[in-house]
């Protein structure tokens, strides 16, 4: 008899689940109702989608004898971040015919469409997949959205760079026939017994996995916040290899201390051309080693953690045809954005614009997504999403600069990143009203917060100082709060967790400084901070720094230091 | 809010026999808004008792709803015409009362005919409106009275006002409306529903609203008397025999006497399946009555439903092209003799539907097109295809 812990739920759906079909096809014909089987709405997310509804609504649908008001979020992988003009357009065009009427740049440097109601979910698939990007892994037990640098003007590394994030990309793709056969109506394949999956197995993984491409001295993928990274190291000009660090994850729960952020260890450097195997071997690790009984303790970083990360290296080494090499040095300034142009030796220009809140739509006063459509119709070059919800308007030719500068104008995007430091250095997740998970409010919300700390910054002289500041709606971390220097966790409604003390470059956790603060109190807490910040700082001092050598927190070393060490007041009734 | 005035209900219901010529003062008890947050429809479920009026009815039959017009209409028609309101008229049959009562209470005060216009020219003299009713100038008439009620032709015609007398001498006798029930007695005993969408759009500049629907939906709220009578509908009525299969196509407020066929069919225990094709704008807000129908699909009582929603994609999707989609069951079911009901629009989706009803007997049925349409006629003559529309 086995003592075995039981697998947790989710392993019996998948393995139940015929290679990630379900009755998936079945549900989408009835349109009784706009919702899933609760088994289908846990492999849609291997698909690329999420069941929602939207929770403002939730009290007032019955009365109106209406079920709740069900529709899907859809992401759309770019590996990279990367999308043409056209590509753009029809993200575009589909967020007016069956979303929303708005494009969310998600932290993740994906597309998402918000509110597409079960009747379209096939078709706008289908129509994703017509402009070569698709949705298939972008959520799920799999690998996500491949992370990488965007920024152009670091020419031909960058591009060897977005070369590997594709092709790791493209190996961990699942190659299962169901995402042809629902979305597609690809030929159905009879027997199981014709396909697997080579990397996965009929179980996929204990749960997401993260991969991204960083470029140092930019972290603006947060390499520590991942699953599997990879550290681009530039060797006179050329793409040495990179180091893999692995075991770095953001989620956590409320309440229970066994959960908790971790940041990624460096374990070695592998040359470029080894990079797919090192990501397949990494993710075989995990697959066999993870956590599948327990989906709170399913992530890598958990994996890391129990065995260490000299085990993961061992491990690693057996299964790989060279072990890694010792890792090379790098340095990381920050993971923020440049705004603005700025011009490579190639002759071409690249414009990064800010993006609150990764939001693209139109308002009365900002028609960003008429902008930013018009601009994809004469654009010579791409668009890339950044790791930060912005948008680089990129490889302008020096021909075209001028329509686009003037277009720029014309819709009022020029000056969008004409703001504080601090807003532009903000993330915030989507939460309210559609996210299922949200215990409050985030991207609603952060803007109007930031207004209110932008007098405090304003008082005080730091207009033009970074501060990294992040909000999400629940303790799971989207907008990777627990490496920001300042961050808002949703409690409940209107109250937040506040952390301080994350590293500027996203290379230190926080630490809880204030729970469950009212939302209206955020300012007046942080106030006296940033005052004492502006008057006391060091040189070159970041916020973060300073808020540990002020003391208002501890450092955080790593995860399991992350509850640790609170100074008595963090729990200070409010 | 409005109570008309009505004798007691309990003193004279027996005596006085309750229907077309003393309407029964139905309490209102309860008005749900069918459309969720986000819509651009307002449609109203409305349950009124019947609780001591003696009236009964079938499912399939008509409730009529007598109205009387809204304050705000009523003002600006004695604004237009420079009355007060206080000015006595004699309204036929009724008696002598105050003008703005009997326009709120007596006249149709909005419906712009050629008929009004000639009771206007002749009051007025106006040489422009007598030029326009002559028989040369038909679609100039036709021009103006599109989209206008008498309140335009008033202000258009009669720039210095007009007497009382002069005003309530144009309209006729404020007509009472109809609405297919949308309940089952034997579901519901002493109630009977509606399903009533209120009109509401903007013309010339104006905003304008439904007589009737408007003034349920905004003169009546739950305790309030609303005067009705129940007109039957012989030529809608389920099948006798309760094991034959019945396609009901409703779409919008075309629901209503499909509610009341399901909720009839599951009180009588009617074994024949059923099946449900309903459409409006968006899936979302306007999927009227979703709880009841999703109940009725899993307690089997709803043997399929079928759905289509115009305004969700950029291609318009109405229930004529569901029924296209399984054009092959259909036939089938019709082969085993279903019975066939549209209920709804006269206008446009009746036709629609009916020529899909052919398209589905040519394609599935290897018939000709008068072939088919014979057949359908048949089915017409064996009540087998029936039809409510307006």
């Amino acid at each position: 008899m086995s003592t075995e812990p039981k697998l947790s739920a989710s392993e019996h759906i998948k393995s139940d689940s015929h290679y990630l079909r379900g009755t998936i096809a079945e549900g989408l014909l009835d349109l009784s109702t706009g919702s899933m089987s609760e088994q289908d709405q846990q492999l849609l997310k291997f698909h690329g989608t999420y069941q929602q509804d939207d929770r403002d609504l939730r009290a007032q649908r019955k009365q109106h004898k209406l079920e709740k008001a069900y529709s899907f979020m859809i992401r759309i992988r770019v590996p990279g971040g990367v999308a043409t003009p056209a590509q753009w357009l029809e993200v575009d065009r589909m967020s007016a015919d069956y979303a929303n009427g708005t494009i969310k740049l998600t932290t993740r440097q994906a597309f998402q469409l918000h509110g597409v109601i079960k009747s379209n979910l096939k078709r706008t698939i289908r129509e994703i997949n017509r402009t070569a990007m698709d949705t298939i892994a972008a959520c799920g037990d799999v690998n996500r959205n491949v992370m990488c640098n965007p920024n152009p003007f670091l020419s031909e590394v960058h591009a060897e760079v977005l070369q590997a994030a594709q092709a790791i990309s493209d190996h961990l793709t699942p190659q299962t026939r169901a995402y042809h056969e629902i979305w597609l109506d690809g030929e159905k394949i009879e027997s199981s017994e014709q396909e697997e999956e080579p990397v996965y197995g009929r179980t996929y993984l204990p749960r997401k996995f993260k991969i991204t491409i960083a470029v140092p001295p930019s972290n603006d993928v947060d390499v520590f916040a991942n699953c599997l990274s990879f550290i681009a190291i530039v060797e006179e000009g050329r793409l040495a290899g990179f180091n893999v660090a692995v075991g770095g994850g953001m989620g956590s729960s409320h309440n229970n201390e066994k959960t908790y952020p971790r940041l990624a260890d460096v374990i070695g450097f592998c040359p470029a051309d080894q990079a797919v195997e090192v990501a397949e071997k990494v993710v075989v690790l995990q697959r066999d080693f993870g956590d599948r009984t327990d989906r709170k303790h399913a992530r890598f970083k958990y994996t890391v953690d129990d065995h260490g990360p000299d085990w993961i290296l061992a491990k690693l080494n057996e299964s790989l045809d060279r072990p890694l090499e010792p890792a090379r040095p790098f340095v990381f300034e920050s993971n923020g954005d440049r705004y603005g142009w700025v011009d490579d030796a190639n002759g071409r220009s690249h414009f990064t614009l800010f993006v609150q809140g990764g939001r693209v739509l139109d308002t009365a006063d900002h028609p960003l997504r008429s902008g930013l459509r018009e601009i994809a119709k004469v654009h010579d070059g791409d668009f890339r999403l950044t790791p930060n919800q912005n948008l680089i308007i990129a490889n302008v030719s020096p021909e075209n600069r001028p329509r686009i500068e003037a277009l720029l104008a014309e819709y009022g995007i020029r000056d969008s990143h004409q703001r504080s430091a601090l807003r532009l250095n903000s993330l915030a997740c989507v939460a309210l009203p559609t996210c299922g998970l949200s215990l409050a409010e985030a991207e609603r919300y952060l803007p109007d917060l930031l207004t209110e700390l932008e007098e405090v910054i304003e008082e005080n002289g730091l207009r033009h100082d970074a501060i990294t500041i992040r909000m999400t709606g629940c303790p799971n971390g989207c907008a990777r709060p627990y490496i920001a220097e300042i961050a808002f966790v949703g409690r409940a409604p209107g109250k937040y967790n506040v952390y301080l003390g994350g590293g500027f470059a996203g290379q230190r956790l926080s630490k809880l400084y204030r729970e469950s603060v009212p939302s209206s109190q955020l300012k007046d807490l942080l106030a006296p901070v940033i005052a004492h910040y502006a008057r006391e700082r060091a040189d070159g001092e970041r916020f973060g720094d300073f808020c540990i050598r002020a003391g208002y927190v501890n450092e955080t070393v790593q995860g399991r230091d992350f509850h640790l060490n609170l100074k008595e007041e963090a729990h200070a009734k409010r | 809010m409005f109570n008309p005035p009505v004798t007691d209900p309990d003193v004279s219901a027996v005596a006085v026999g309750y229907g077309k010529k003393h309407p029964f003062p139905a309490p209102v008890l309860k008005e749900v808004l069918l459309n969720g947050k986000g819509s651009a429809k307002e449609t109203w479920h409305i349950e009124l008792s019947l609780e001591g009026s003696g009236m009964g009815y079938e499912v399939g039959d008509a409730l009529a709803v007598q109205p009387v017009n809204a304050p705000d209409v009523v003002e600006s028609l004695l604004r237009a015409a420079g009355l007060g309101g206080s000015e006595s008229v004699d309204v036929r049959n009724v008696g002598v009362k105050p003008l703005g009562e009997a326009l709120r209470e007596d006249f149709d005060i909005t419906g712009l005919t050629r008929n009004v216009l000639g009771k206007l020219a002749a009051a007025t003299g106006s040489e422009a409106l007598s030029a326009m009713l002559a028989d040369e100038a038909k679609e100039s008439l036709k021009a103006y009275v599109d989209g206008r009620q008498i309140v335009d032709a008033v202000r258009d015609f009669a720039p210095d006002g007009l007497a009382a007398d002069a005003l309530a001498g144009l309209f006729r006798k404020l007509p009472p409306r109809l609405y297919s029930i949308a309940s089952s007695p034997l579901a519901h005993p002493g109630e009977v529903h509606l399903t009533v969408g209120a009109v509401r759009y903007r013309s010339h500049g104006v905003e304008r609203k439904g007589v009737c629907s408007t003034f349920l939906a905004d003169q009546v709220g739950a305790g309030d008397r609303v005067p009705v009578f129940v007109q039957p509908n012989k030529n809608f009525r389920l099948p006798e025999d309760p094991s034959v299969p019945i396609i009901l196509v409703g779409p919008g407020t075309g629901i209503a006497p499909f509610r009341a066929f399901i909720e009839h069919r599951v009180a009588t225990g009617a074994t024949g399946k059923s099946w449900l094709f309903f459409g409006d704008q968006h899936y979302l807000h306007d999927f009227l009555y979703q709880l009841e129908w999703q109940d009725h699909l899993k307690r089997g009582t709803l043997a399929r439903l079928d759905v289509a929603f115009s305004r969700d994609q950029p291609e318009k999707l109405y229930v004529q092209h569901r029924m296209l989609e399984h054009a092959r069951e259909l036939h089938a079911w019709l082969e085993e003799g279903a019975h066939f009901y549209v209920c709804g629009d006269a206008s446009r989706m009746a036709a629609d539907v009916h020529d899909a009803l052919v398209t589905i007997l040519e394609q599935q049925g290897g018939m000709t097109r008068d072939a088919a349409e014979a057949r359908l006629d048949e089915m017409k003559h064996a009540k087998r295809y029936q039809r409510d529309v307006y």
